[in-house]
C-alpha cells in the first residue's frame, strides 16, 4: 500500500513522516513518533485510553486515520507538562488525590479532563462525571478521578485569578 | 537527622512509614505518559505476531493453507501446530495439571482458539496476512451447558479419551475433569435430614472476565550470540513464567530473563501462560529477532482468562430461631475446553471451601465437579483469591434465602450466626483456621452508619406506596458480611506447578543511608513502590522517599510467586518486614560497636539505636549505614543487606461489612445506587489512601459484575459480548460515590499484622449489589434470580412477580 | 483490530467528492467523523479501496437558523449541535437527543450527516429527524434532490440514497412555538445504543412520534401521531407498539423491548406535554 506524506503539529512541535493512510493516529503517535502516553485499550472507541486533543477537540485516536489528522494540531498528555518539566495542574491533582492506580487510562483521562476544563472551568460533580463518561477506568472507581478534576478546576481558577 | 529537638513522633512522620497516606511515587511517571508498558517496548528489527483464530466453537481443522499469507510482502512466517509439534510445543501444560493446545492440533474447542500464528514486519502486515490464511473447518456439535456436557455423547477432549484418571482424581465422564470434596458428607446430610428448617437454592455466578484496560502481550527476544532469551510481558507472576518457559522450551532457566514492565491492570487476567507467549518465544528463536504479540480487546475477552461460571447448588439447615446447623454445596464448574484454572495445585476449586463465610456453621460439606465445554479456558481469580468471590456470593445468597424461609431480618440472622471474637483462631468445618476477626463490632458499626432501622422503615413505606400506585420504584437494601481468605500461601499446602507459594524481598542499604528493595511480586496498579517502601521505612528508620522499589525483573529480583489473590501484602509484605528486621538486627550490633556498649544495651527508637537510659547517646540508621561500609567491625561482615523468603504460617482472613441501597425502576429494570457503605478490616493499614482507592476500584468492578458484565455465549458457542459495547464496564456516570470505613483487627501471625485488601471489595461488593436487587423484590415474593442483574433481567423479575399489572 | 489498506481522498468541494465516488463505484465510501465506519473497517466488516474524507468541504458545514426552517450541514458534529444556543432555542429536542448519543469524544467527531445517512437502526438522529419531519438534501451526478426523512429508510443500512450521492444538508421545519418536545432513551450505559428511544412533539393540535432501535429502520407512525394529536395517549402507544418490530439482542428479549418502548414513549409524551404551550 502506498504511503502518504503526513505533517502534524504534536505538542507544539512540527512533525512529518510517511505513513499508509489507513494507519490509525494512535499507531502513528506511538510507533512513528514514539509518543507512548496515549494507550490502546478497547479499539472500538469505548474506553478513551487513546484520547488526544485534536484542534481543540477530545478525540479517540484509535478511531482516526492518520490521513484524517494530516495538518492538525495534536496535544497528548506529554504536552500537558509545564515548560520547566514539572507536572501540570491536572497531572499534579491526579497524583494528589490518588486519581490513578495502574496508570493505563491516566493519559487519556488527563487529556480529556484538560479539554473539559477548557470548555467548562467550573463544572459540578455531575458535569465532570458526564464529561468524563467517554473514558473507562478499571482501577479507581472514578471517585478520586472526579475529586482530582474538581480540585484541578479550583486550582486553575485560583491561578487565573492570581494572574489577573 | 541528629536534631534532638525533634520528637519521636516528628521523626516518625518524616519517615512516611506505615499508617500514613503517602502520595504514590509511581504517579510522577504515569501522569505524564511516561509509563513503560509492554506495547511501549520497541526493539531494532522487531517483528509482530498475530493469530488466526477459530470462528467456530467446536470444529475439526481439516486444513490450513498458508500460501497466500506467506506470499504477502513483509510476512516472515506462519506457524501452525505442525510446525510446533517437532519441538513438542504444540501443546503446553496448564496451571491446573491439564494441557492446552498452543495452536489447534486437529480441532478447536472454543471460538477464538488460536489456529495459526503469523509473524510479519509490522502489525498491519500481520493483520493482512491473518486474513489470507485459509483454514478449512468441519463443524462439530457444540456443548455450552455443563450439565448437558456431562450427559452428552459428544467427546470434547479426544486427546484424553480412555483416561479415567485426571490431575485431581477419577473422571466420571469423558467431559468430566475432576470431583473435589471437602467436609463431612454423611454428617451434613444427617443434619439436613433432621433440621427444623432447610433452605435450598441454585446460585449461579455467571461467567465474566477481568478485562484489565491493558490487554495481554509480550516481546520475546532471543539473542543468538549470548543464547539468552529475554521475555517482556504482562506477567503477574514473572518468576513462575520463567520457570514455565524453561520447563516447556528446554532452555536453561539461567538463560531466560523475564521482565514484567509496568502493567496496565491485571485482576487475574495476567497470571496464566498463554499461547501468544509460547508462539512469540518460538518465533523469536526461529527468526533470531524480537517478536511482539499484543492481544486486541476481542481476543482478550474471547480467549484469555474468563472468571467464575460456577453453578452452586446449596442447602442450608437451621433451627426455627435461625441458628445455622449445617451447610451443603454441590458446585458444577464450567471450565471450558481446557482446564487452565489458576489455583494452587491441591485446590482444583480454589478456596471455595471458605464458603461457610463469616458464620459459625458446625457441619458442612462441599463437592465441586469440573466440566469441559466449548468455551474459552481460564477460571482465574478475577480480583479475588482463588474462587473466594464465588464462595462469598454463595453463602451471602444462602443466608438471604434462609432469612426468607425463616421470615427473619437478614441482618439479625447474620448477627446470631457470626463467629464470635472470642472464637478466634477459629477452625471452620471445611478446614480453615481463621486467624482473627471481630465481626459483631464491624456489623453493628455498619448498620448504625447507614441507619439500618430507618432504611427498613423507608422500604416498608415504599412497598405500601408502590401497592397504592404512588411510585413505580422499589428500594433494595443489600447486606453482606464477607470473610476473605488471602495470602496464599503456606508452602506445606500451597504450590503452583510445584512451586511453593512463598514470597521474597531483598533489601540493600547504600552507604549514604538510602536503599533499594527488590521483591518477587509485581505491581499492576497497587502501588507497591509506595507501600513496601513504607513498611521498610517504619522497620528500619530510613525515609520511604530514600528507598527505591524494584519488581518484575527475574535477573535481579529474588524468586517469588507474584501478585494475585491479594497475596502481595500478606506474603511479600511479610518478607519485606522480615528482611528489614534482619537489617535492623545487624544495625543494632553496628550501633552498639559505635557506641561502645553491649548489643543488649541499645534500644530501637524510630530511626536510631540509642543507649538504654541515655537517649542522647545514639546512632541513626543513616550513620549506621555508613559505618557498615567504612568500619572494620570485629565479627561482622561489611555491608548492610538482607534477603527474606517468607513462607506464611497461615492465610490471612480480611473481612468486611458492605451495605448497598439501591433504587429500582420496576418498569424499565433501571437501577441507581443511592448509597454504598464499605467497612473493611484488613488488619494493620499501611497506606489508608491506597486502601481507600483499592476499595473504590474493587467495588466498582463488583458493580459491573453484578449489574451486567458477562461473557455470554449463544447456543452455537459464539461469544455475544466480545467488545466493550456489550461487555459492561460502567463509566463515571453509572458509578456512585462510596463511603469507606474500617475496623482494625491485626493478623496475629503476620509480622506487621496486615491482611491484604485489594480483593475484599470485589468479594464483598458482588453479593451486596445482588442482595440489594433481591431485597427490593423480597416483599413481593422473590427468592432467587441469577446475575447479572442487567435491565432486562430485573424487568423479568418484576414481570414474573406480576408487578407490571 | 487493523483496517485493510485503502487510498485516501480529501476533496474540498462536493462535486469533486461525487466524481471520485463515480470513478470508483462500490469500492469507495465517504467518511465524515468516521466513528461508525472506522470500527467496521477495523473489524474488517467493511472493505473499501477508496475513502473519501469530507472534512474540508466547507459547504457541508454550519448551522443556519431561519424563521421557519433550520438547516444543518451534514458535517455538523453532535458536539456542535449541543453547544449551539440558537439551535437549542429553535428546536430544543435536538440538543436533548444529541446529549444521549455516545460519549463526549465521539460527539466531537460524530456528525449529524453520518448519523442519519448510514442507516444504522441504532442511531438516534434518524428517528428524531422523522419526528421533526426533516428532509435530506442529496447531491449526485445528476444534481440535487430532497428526500423526506420519513421516506429515506428502507432497511438496516439501506436508504433512498444512491451509491453516487452524498447527503449534504438536513432541513428541519421549526416547530410551532407551542410545541412541547421530548427525547427519552433507555440504554445500558453511556455510549450504548438505545434499548428503546422515543422522540415526541406535541401541542397546538398536532403531534409527531418516532422511535429508535425497535425495528430495522426508525419508526415514525402516522397513526400514533394522529392519536396523540387527538389527545389519545393510549391510542398513540398502542399504534406505536403495532408499528415497531424489535429483535432480541444483548439488551433483552422482544417482550422486554416492547414493554420498555411503551414506557419510553409514555414518558416522552408526558414530558413533551408538560412543555407544550
Amino acid at each position: 500500500m502506498s504511503k502518504m506524506h503526513v505533517k502534524l503539529n504534536v505538542n507544539g512541535r512540527e512533525v512529518e513522516g510517511l505513513a499508509e493512510p489507513r494507519m490509525l493516529l494512535i499507531h502513528f503517535l506511538r510507533e512513528n513518533l514514539r509518543i507512548t502516553g496515549p494507550h490502546i485499550g478497547c479499539e472500538t472507541s469505548h474506553c478513551g485510553a487513546c484520547t488526544v486533543d485534536i484542534d481543540g477537540k477530545s478525540v479517540k485516536s484509535c478511531t482516526v486515520f492518520v490521513a484524517q489528522a494530516n495538518g492538525a494540531e495534536v496535544t497528548t498528555v506529554e504536552g500537558l507538562v509545564n515548560d520547566d518539566g514539572s507536572l501540570g495542574v491536572i497531572q499534579e491533582m491526579f497524583r494528589e488525590h490518588h486519581g490513578l492506580q495502574c496508570g493505563f487510562c491516566t493519559p487519556g483521562m488527563i487529556t480529556r479532563a484538560h479539554r473539559l476544563l477548557q470548555e467548562n472551568p467550573t463544572p459540578t460533580e455531575e458535569e465532570v462525571r458526564f464529561g468524563m463518561a467517554g473514558n473507562l477506568c478499571r482501577c479507581t472507581g472514578y471517585q478520586n478521578i472526579v475529586k482530582a478534576i474538581m480540585a484541578s478546576a479550583d486550582m486553575l481558577n485560583a491561578q487565573k485569578e492570581a494572574a489577573e | 537527622m541528629n536534631d534532638q529537638s525533634m520528637t519521636p513522633e516528628e521523626r516518625a512522620a518524616n519517615l512516611k512509614g506505615m499508617g500514613c497516606s503517602r502520595k504514590r511515587v509511581e504517579d510522577v511517571r504515569f501522569t505524564q505518559g511516561k509509563g513503560n508498558y509492554v506495547d511501549d517496548i520497541k526493539m531494532d528489527g522487531m517483528l509482530f505476531g498475530d493469530f488466526v483464530r477459530s470462528p467456530y466453537a467446536h470444529a475439526r481443522v481439516v486444513s490450513v493453507n498458508k500460501e497466500a499469507a506467506l506470499a504477502l510482502p513483509g510476512v516472515v512466517a506462519v506457524l501452525t501446530a505442525e510446525d510446533l509439534a517437532p519441538l513438542g510445543l504444540h501443546w503446553m501444560p496448564t496451571l491446573a495439571g491439564d494441557k492446552q493446545m498452543v495452536l489447534a492440533d486437529g480441532k478447536v474447542l472454543f471460538q477464538g482458539q488460536e489456529v495459526a500464528y503469523v509473524v510479519a514486519e509490522d502489525r498491519y502486515i500481520a493483520a493482512d496476512a491473518v486474513d489470507l490464511v485459509e483454514v478449512e473447518y468441519e463443524e462439530l456439535p457444540v456443548l455450552t451447558d455443563p450439565f448437558e456436557a456431562l450427559k452428552s455423547d459428544v467427546v470434547l477432549r479426544e486427546d484424553l479419551e480412555g483416561q479415567t484418571e485426571g490431575a485431581h482424581g477419577p473422571r466420571k465422564h469423558h467431559n468430566h475433569i475432576f470431583t473435589w470434596e471437602v467436609g463431612d458428607k454423611d454428617g451434613t446430610e444427617a443434619v439436613l435430614g433432621g433440621a427444623e428448617v432447610v433452605a435450598e437454592e441454585m446460585v449461579y455466578y455467571h461467567r465474566t472476565h477481568p478485562c484489565p484496560l491493558e490487554t495481554c502481550g509480550c516481546v520475546a527476544s532471543m539473542d543468538k550470540v549470548t543464547g539468552k532469551l529475554t521475555l517482556y510481558g504482562t506477567f503477574q507472576a514473572p518468576h513462575a513464567i520463567r520457570t514455565v518457559v524453561s520447563l516447556i522450551s528446554g532452555l536453561a532457566e539461567h538463560n531466560i530473563r523475564v521482565i514484567s514492565p509496568d502493567i496496565g491492570g491485571g485482576f487475574g487476567n495476567k497470571v496464566g501462560a498463554y499461547p501468544g507467549y509460547v508462539c512469540s518465544v518460538v518465533a523469536s528463536i526461529v527468526t533470531g529477532k524480537p517478536v511482539k504479540w499484543i492481544e486486541d480487546r476481542m481476543e482478550n475477552l474471547m480467549s484469555t482468562a474468563f472468571a467464575r461460571d460456577y453453578w452452586m447448588h446449596g442447602k442450608i439447615a437451621a433451627t426455627k430461631e435461625g441458628k445455622i446447623t449445617g451447610l451443603w454445596c454441590h458446585t458444577t464448574a464450567d471450565h471450558g475446553g481446557f482446564d487452565a484454572c489458576a489455583d494452587p495445585t491441591k485446590f482444583p476449586a480454589g478456596f471455595m471451601n471458605i464458603c461457610t463465610g463469616s458464620y459459625d456453621i458446625p457441619t458442612a460439606y462441599l463437592a465441586v465437579d469440573g466440566v469441559y465445554t466449548n468455551k474459552a479456558p481460564g477460571g482465574v481469580a478475577y480480583r479475588c483469591s482463588f474462587r473466594v468471590t464465588e464462595a462469598a456470593y454463595f453463602i451471602e445468597r444462602m443466608i438471604e434465602v434462609l432469612a426468607i424461609k425463616l421470615n427473619m431480618d437478614a441482618a439479625e440472622l447474620r448477627r446470631i450466626n457470626f463467629i464470635r471474637a472470642d472464637q478466634f483462631p477459629y477452625q471452620s468445618a471445611l478446614g480453615w483456621e481463621y486467624d482473627s476477626g471481630d465481626y459483631h463490632t464491624a456489623w453493628d458499626k455498619a448498620l448504625k452508619a447507614v441507619g439500618y432501622e430507618d432504611l427498613r422503615k423507608e422500604q416498608a413505606q415504599r412497598v405500601e406506596d408502590f401497592k397504592a400506585g404512588k411510585t413505580r420504584k422499589l428500594l433494595g437494601i443489600g447486606l453482606t458480611h464477607f470473610t476473605e481468605i488471602v495470602g496464599a500461601g503456606p508452602v506445606k499446602n500451597c504450590d503452583i506447578l510445584g512451586l511453593g507459594m512463598f514470597d521474597s524481598c531483598e533489601i540493600r542499604i547504600h552507604p549514604t543511608g538510602s536503599a533499594i528493595a527488590r521483591l518477587g511480586t509485581i505491581s499492576q496498579g497497587q502501588g507497591h513502590a509506595t507501600t513496601f517502601a513504607q513498611i521498610i521505612a517504619s522497620e528500619i528508620g530510613l525515609p520511604a522517599d530514600d528507598i527505591t522499589l524494584e519488581e518484575g525483573d527475574t535477573d535481579t529480583a529474588p524468586y517469588g510467586l507474584g501478585t494475585y489473590g491479594s497475596r502481595s501484602t500478606p506474603v511479600a509484605g511479610a518478607a519485606t518486614a522480615m528482611a528489614a528486621r534482619k537489617i535492623r538486627a545487624k544495625a543494632q550490633m553496628i550501633a552498639a560497636y559505635l557506641l561502645e556498649v553491649h548489643d543488649d544495651d541499645v534500644e530501637w527508637d524510630v530511626d536510631r539505636f540509642a543507649v538504654k537510659g541515655a537517649p542522647e547517646r545514639f546512632k541513626t540508621m543513616k550513620e549506621i549505614a555508613f559505618a557498615a561500609y567504612n568500619q572494620a567491625i570485629p565479627g561482622l561482615e561489611p555491608g548492610l543487606e538482607a534477603v527474606s523468603y517468607y513462607d506464611p504460617p497461615n492465610m490471612t482472613y480480611p473481612f468486611g461489612a458492605y451495605i448497598c441501597v439501591m433504587e429500582i425502576d420496576v418498569d424499565t429494570g433501571e437501577w441507581e445506587i443511592r448509597q454504598f457503605y464499605a467497612l473493611d478490616d484488613c488488619g494493620t493499614r499501611i497506606n489508608p489512601m491506597i486502601i481507600e482507592g483499592q476499595v473504590h476500584g474493587g467495588v466498582t468492578e463488583a458493580l459491573a459484575i453484578a449489574m451486567g458484565q458477562e461473557i455470554a455465549y449463544d447456543e452455537m458457542g459464539n461469544v455475544k459480548t466480545g467488545t466493550l459495547m456489550d461487555f459492561f464496564i460502567p463509566t463515571a456516570w453509572e458509578t456512585p460515590n462510596y463511603t469507606t470505613d474500617h475496623t482494625v483487627t491485626p493478623s496475629p501471625h503476620h509480622p506487621i499484622g496486615a491482611k491484604g485488601v485489594g480483593e475484599s471489595p470485589n468479594v464483598g461488593g458482588v453479593p451486596a449489589f445482588s442482595n440489594a436487587v433481591h431485597d427490593a423484590f423480597r416483599p413481593f415474593g422473590l427468592v432467587q434470580s441469577h446475575m447479572p442483574h442487567d435491565h432486562w433481567r430485573i424487568w423479568k423479575i418484576a414481570n414474573g412477580l406480576g408487578l407490571h399489572g | 483490530m487493523i483496517p485493510a489498506g485503502f487510498e485516501y481522498h480529501r476533496p474540498t468541494d462536493t462535486a469533486s467528492a461525487i466524481s471520485i465516488l463515480q470513478e470508483h463505484g462500490d469500492d469507495a465510501r465517504v467518511i465524515a467523523g468516521g466513528h461508525s465506519l472506522i470500527p467496521m473497517m477495523k473489524l474488517r466488516m467493511a472493505d473499501l479501496a477508496h475513502v473519501i474524507d469530507l472534512q474540508d468541504i466547507q459547504e457541508m458545514k454550519g448551522i443556519e437558523i431561519g424563521a421557519d426552517s433550520v438547516t444543518l450541514g451534514a458535517m455538523v458534529t453532535q458536539h456542535e449541535l449541543i453547544t449551539h444556543d440558537g439551535l437549542a432555542a429553535a428546536v430544543p429536542i435536538i440538543r436533548e437527543a444529541a446529549l444521549q448519543i455516545a460519549d463526549p469524544q465521539v460527539r466531537y467527531m460524530g456528525t449529524v450527516g453520518g448519523n442519519v445517512a448510514n442507516g444504522d437502526p441504532g442511531n438516534d438522529m434518524p428517528g428524531l429527524m422523522q419526528c421533526l419531519d426533516a428532509s435530506f438534501e442529496l447531491v449526485g451526478p445528476d444534481g440535487t434532490r430532497t428526500v423526506a426523512a420519513r421516506d429515506f429508510y428502507e432497511a438496516a443500512y439501506f436508504t433512498a440514497r444512491e451509491d453516487e450521492e452524498i447527503l449534504t444538508r438536513i432541513m428541519i421545519p421549526v416547530p410551532a412555538a407551542e410545541t412541547g418536545q421530548a427525547y427519552e432513551k433507555q440504554k445500558r450505559k453511556i455510549g450504548d445504543y438505545a434499548t428503546a428511544a422515543a422522540a415526541v412533539m406535541v401541542g397546538g393540535g398536532s403531534a409527531s412520534v418516532a422511535m429508535t432501535n425497535l425495528a430495522d429502520t426508525p419508526v415514525w407512525s402516522e397513526e400514533a401521531s394522529a392519536a396523540l394529536a387527538g389527545g389519545d395517549v393510549e391510542g398513540c402507544v398502542a399504534a406505536m407498539l403495532d408499528a415497531i418490530d424489535p429483535v432480541a439482542d444483548n439488551r433483552g428479549p422482544v417482550e422486554f423491548k416492547k414493554h420498555v418502548a411503551a414506557v419510553m414513549l409514555r414518558r416522552a409524551i408526558a414530558r413533551a406535554m408538560s412543555r407544550a404551550g
